[in-house]
């Protein structure tokens, strides 16, 4: 994997396994350049908003939030529909940066799970607004639509068991009987 | 540009249907819409971009960009809202309106609906007021609505709905899972369940197939075109008269008046950004009503400095949508069948008769949840992250039910759209500003409602309920906004007669969710479509303009 842009399309399980190495996918991705395939984030802003993103939604026999690609999802509003949100992420992702090394002498990608829990129920408190921007997106990347780079090959409908694609709809349906019962 | 005998400023549920009215009836017809005709293939399944979820902006309009409005919070701060925000309110801009992507319950309301001072009283503080027209004089409009624009239901089941001449043109959808979960157990409570009235093709009517059943309905454009609004029955028949010319991305700046103070016509940018006028014998506002509001307020002259037919400042005034409570319950077992709309059930046992408190409202389960519409209905004391919520959202997806309700909202004269007096939209024109809160007893309604909800959903097994009965310190007018140009026989509590004419201006009638006294216990697409099917045959019944009748 030389670049994040790489043709090699994972599949989900690669993917999936890819992903468990953490923020790994995500730094190796972008050394070539400062903001790499992305719109918007540094590489650094990159690594931590995925070590709180991964605190709001962990992996366990399902992805976390940046294995279904949540920071992609923020990263691409950001440069768009939120782009009314950067001052708010910038300002948060450094504070998240600041107290982690303040509290664990380094940034909050490098702590542990349990020091990251600690530092994002720290700006769960110290900073409201971008906590609760952060989760709102988060959620939304995860549980949305693919169409917007998050909830890759629809991991999380598959999760909660939901037919992906639909199973209703067109294809099972005989319009010349009315409606299925 | 040639001068026709109608304007009519939107072309949504009432709009739609006045431009069929009037052009059916030979009136010539300039329909202006200032957003879109979108198709079934925009229905797009984007659930963060649509007209239920707005994260991403409102898939059917009008955009973020250069749309603000103000609210105007309890400590009367004003706040520049967005429209994909909540606080701004927004209902949809597009031909069909709110109807290409409503959930589409067709209520008509219930004759006490109609009468709601002469039976409860006014409480103090507010502006609660009989309607000038009764549910009989609205009843054959009502069935012409359900004809024409097709509705399927069945409320024999129920003593609680007023006369009908006819049943319902379709019969209800099969029931889904939740509908069978909920039915038995409100019979146990002594309730009267039935299958919600729906303007969705459950047979094939009006020459369109029936549902699909799919899980992407209330906010999305129907992808096979069994959810009926104007855009797809009213206004085609509307443009195959050759009567009406449909003008979309042309939205208006003021009505213009001659030095009589009778309207001229109607002022608008095209979809380019250029100034037109275009001139007319009747000007018909139908954009709902915190935008018809706005645009008398804008309209104004030497005669009228205030806005058009605002000489007693009725105008915005009584705004007011629905404060919806009800209660989520929890389950040992799946409820969710993925068997679309979702919304299928209902009780109109409540709308009234509750001692010391006026009206109520109808209870009913609610359309599937999208995943993402799940990430904040959790069981109590539920991590709001973390892996407990990532496991709570897959232990509960499929086992939880919905039940809320519209309660019908206690008006004051408080609540209201005026002009915010410095932010512009991108046409230069003052936006909206809203402020104000309906009367303090619609939340205490409210509650008893989402009480009611809870037990409902206890009977049906739920393991563990969580009650919604948040206040509001604003006016929550949203989808559901009515009220702002009250109809009423008294001018100096009103603004149009019964006839939807104002009593200022004898051209210019305001037909829309704007003229509603109340605003009922129920969803008011139907009864907006019943007053536009009134309020036209008034029209054409006075009209002895120039032409089609000698």
């Amino acid at each position: 994997m030389q670049s994040s842009r790489s043709s090699v399309r994972l599949t989900r399980r690669q993917f999936v396994t890819a992903g468990a190495i953490g923020g790994a996918v995500l730094a190796v991705g972008c050394s070539a350049h400062n903001h790499g395939s992305r719109d918007f984030l540094s590489d650094g802003q990159a690594l931590t908003l995925a070590a709180i993103c991964d605190r709001i939604i962990p992996a366990d026999d399902f992805p976390s939030a940046s294995q279904a690609g949540v920071i992609t999802y923020i990263d691409r509003q950001l440069a768009r529909t939120y782009r009314r949100h950067r001052n708010t992420y910038r300002d948060g992702l450094e504070q998240a940066d600041a107290i982690s090394r303040n509290r664990f002498g380094r940034n909050l990608a490098a702590a542990s799970a349990p020091q990251q829990v600690e530092i994002v129920s720290a700006i769960e408190r110290q900073n409201r607004k971008f906590f609760d921007l952060v989760r709102s997106h988060t959620l939304e990347g995860y549980y949305g639509s693919p169409r917007h780079g998050g909830n890759r090959d629809a991991a999380s409908w598959r999760m909660l068991g939901l037919a992906e694609p639909p199973v209703l709809g067109r294809a099972q349906y005989d319009l010349r009987k009315g409606p299925a019962s | 540009m040639k001068r026709v005998n109608v304007v009519i400023v939107g072309a949504g549920a009432a709009g739609g249907i006045v431009a069929k009215e009037l052009s059916t009836a030979g009136l010539s017809v300039v329909l202006l819409e200032r957003g879109k005709w979108y198709t079934p293939n925009d229905c797009r399944k984007d659930d963060l971009r649509n007209q239920r979820t707005t994260v991403l902006g409102n898939a059917f309009g009008p955009e973020d960009e250069g749309n603000p409005r103000v609210l105007v919070d309890a400590e009367g701060v004003p706040h520049i809202m967005l429209p994909s925000e909540g606080g701004y309110q927004n209902n949809a801009a597009c031909v069909g309106g709110g109807t290409l992507s409503y959930g589409a319950m067709a209520w008509r309301f219930l004759p006490q609906d109609f009468r709601m001072r002469s039976i409860y009283g006014a409480p103090a503080g507010s502006s609660l007021e009989d309607w000038p027209i009764s549910y009989d004089d609205l009843e054959p409009y009502y069935e012409k609505a359900e004809y024409e624009i097709g509705i399927s239901g069945d409320d024999s089941g129920t003593p609680f709905h007023g006369p009908r001449r006819r049943p319902l043109p379709m019969p209800p959808l099969p029931p889904n899972r939740e509908f069978q979960i909920l039915e038995p157990a409100a019979k146990r409570l002594g309730l009267r369940p039935f299958p919600i009235p729906m303007a969705r093709n459950s047979v094939p009517y009006n020459g369109r197939g029936p549902c699909m059943r799919c899980r992407w309905c209330v906010g999305f454009a129907c992808e096979v075109d069994a959810k009926n609004g104007s855009q797809n029955t009213v206004i085609p028949v509307a443009l195959a008269t050759g009567n009406c010319e449909l003008r979309t991305e042309c939205i208006a700046r003021e009505i213009l008046t001659d030095d009589r103070g009778r309207a001229r016509g109607v002022a608008y940018y095209d979809a380019n950004g250029r100034l037109q006028e275009q001139l007319s014998d009747i000007v018909v506002v139908s954009a709902c009503a915190i935008e018809s509001a706005r645009l008398l307020l804008n309209s104004k002259s030497r005669l009228f400095p205030d806005g058009l037919g605002n000489r007693r400042d009725q105008v915005g005034r009584n705004l007011q949508g629905h404060h919806y409570t009800g209660a989520i319950g929890f389950f040992d077992f799946d409820t969710y069948d993925d068997v679309g709309p979702g919304a299928s059930i209902a009780i109109s046992d409540y709308n009234h008769g509750t001692p010391g408190l006026c009206g109520g409202g109808m209870l009913a389960n609610e359309f599937i949840r999208l995943p993402i519409q799940m990430v904040d209905r959790m069981p109590a004391g539920t991590p709001q992250w973390g892996l407990p919520h990532k496991q709570a959202m897959r232990s509960f997806y499929k086992r939880n039910i919905v039940v809320m309700g519209p309660t019908q909202p206690i008006p004051t004269a408080d609540a209201r759209v005026t002009l915010d007096p410095t932010v512009r939209d991108k046409w230069g024109m003052l936006v909206a500003r809203i402020s104000g809160n309906v009367h303090a007893q619609t939340y205490e309604i409210g509650l008893v409602q989402a009480q009611r909800a809870e037990a409902w959903l206890k009977e049906a097994g739920a393991a563990s309920t969580v009650i919604s009965a948040g206040k509001s310190t604003t006016v929550y007018a949203g989808q559901h906004q009515a009220g702002t140009c009250r109809m009423g026989d008294d001018p100096q509590g009103s603004v149009v007669n019964r006839n939807c004419q104002l009593h200022d201006v004898d051209n210019v009638f305001v037909i829309d969710s704007s003229v509603h006294v109340t605003n009922g216990g129920f969803n008011p697409a139907l009864t907006i479509m019943a007053v536009a099917y009134f309020a036209s045959a008034a029209l054409v019944g006075n009209w002895k303009g120039t032409g089609f009748r000698s």
